[in-house]
């Protein structure tokens, strides 16, 4: 349940955001690598919980996962990792390297107009 | 309707802890190694097995993750290592803040080696860097072969698999476990994972697993 620690962080980032542009906000888009372990579902319930009461309260999270990134040893091509059957889709080699998966990031906030 | 582009790392806090560790140990000259297997898997008699073996060669000092009790830091100690203990009543992984405040109450200056053995969980501690060199997934044998497929993320993050609790796969053995399927699956995502098959409790392929633990912590500074 490390969702609840993503969402503390996420809700202060946002309520960061928020006084310096001075603005209500109602939706962020957040987005993630598909190794980091972090369920949408769960991280969406735990933000909701906490952000009762604060200026977050409502506020309305999308997140999109990042593939994840390898670059084939033998041909040297980037692709995007198919975690049920991973091989380079250019030279069909099965000898990788495996990138660092994309960070949990805080993309995009939508700010309620007057 | 006005939206701002913000492209704000989350778990910054996190990184920048886990990158004050890894230059800390560095500066040290330590191999710092973190565990992460699910509970029982045997991380701590591997520890304790693996701290004997190496008694005289390699100074080892552990840093050690629970919900809740110090047992395993005890079971450390009975090895004559050094071992700090950190509850985290009730998280599910280590983060670097934690492991940077237990750093500093190891020895070090009279450390090559220091293990983070991260609480017993196989899904969280893998998203959460403390600033290790490296990465070590345990999967014991009764916990079954398809782990690899259900929690590819580990595995694919892993320098090394230790697959402990071998003596159980002795015929006629009670349980159903394809220890090929095991090392196909880690290695399709992960095609240098070391894989090192062992037994905490009789000491099999211990020899093979101390060997590249001394290698590793003579090749990575020099």
């Amino acid at each position: 349940m490390h969702e609840m620690m993503v969402a503390q962080n996420l809700l202060s980032a946002i309520l960061e955001e928020a006084a310096k542009h001075n603005a209500k906000p109602e939706a962020a888009k957040i987005s993630c690598g598909k190794l980091n372990a972090v369920n949408d579902e769960t991280l969406c319930f735990a933000f909701e919980a906490i952000a009762k009461g604060t200026l977050c309260e409502g506020v309305k999270l999308e997140i999109e996962y990042k593939p994840i990134q390898g670059q084939c040893k033998n041909c040297n091509q980037q692709f995007a990792v198919e975690l049920s059957c991973p091989r380079c889709p250019k030279c069909g080699s099965e000898d990788f390297q495996l990138q660092p998966d994309a960070p949990l990031m805080l993309e995009e906030i939508e700010f309620q107009t007057e | 309707m006005q939206k701002i582009d913000v492209g704000k790392k989350i778990l910054s806090a996190n990184e920048e802890y886990a990158l004050r560790n890894n230059r800390f140990l560095a500066e040290h000259k330590i191999l710092c190694l973190n565990m992460i297997s699910s509970p029982g898997s045997g991380k701590t008699t591997i520890l304790t097995r693996t701290i004997s073996e190496l008694k005289g060669k390699i100074k080892i000092g552990v840093i050690e993750g629970d919900i809740q009790t110090d047992i395993d830091t005890q079971r450390i100690k009975t090895t004559g290592a050094p071992a700090v203990q950190i509850n985290t009543n009730g998280a599910c992984h280590l983060s670097a803040a934690q492991v940077n405040s237990a750093l500093g109450k190891l020895p070090i200056k009279k450390l090559d080696l220091i293990f983070i053995e991260n609480v017993g969980n196989l899904v969280c501690p893998s998203a959460f860097e403390l600033g290790e060199n490296y990465k070590i997934v345990v999967l014991s044998v009764p916990e079954g072969d398809d782990k690899p497929a259900k929690y590819p993320a580990i595995f694919a993050k892993s320098k090394v698999l230790l697959i402990n609790k071998i003596d159980l796969l002795k015929a006629p053995s009670p349980v159903d476990f394809d220890i090929e399927r095991v090392k196909t699956d880690a290695r399709k995502l992960n095609k240098g994972i070391e894989i090192f098959p062992v037994s905490a409790k009789t000491g099999s392929g211990f020899a093979e697993w101390c060997q590249w633990l001394a290698k590793s912590v003579k090749n990575l500074y020099s």
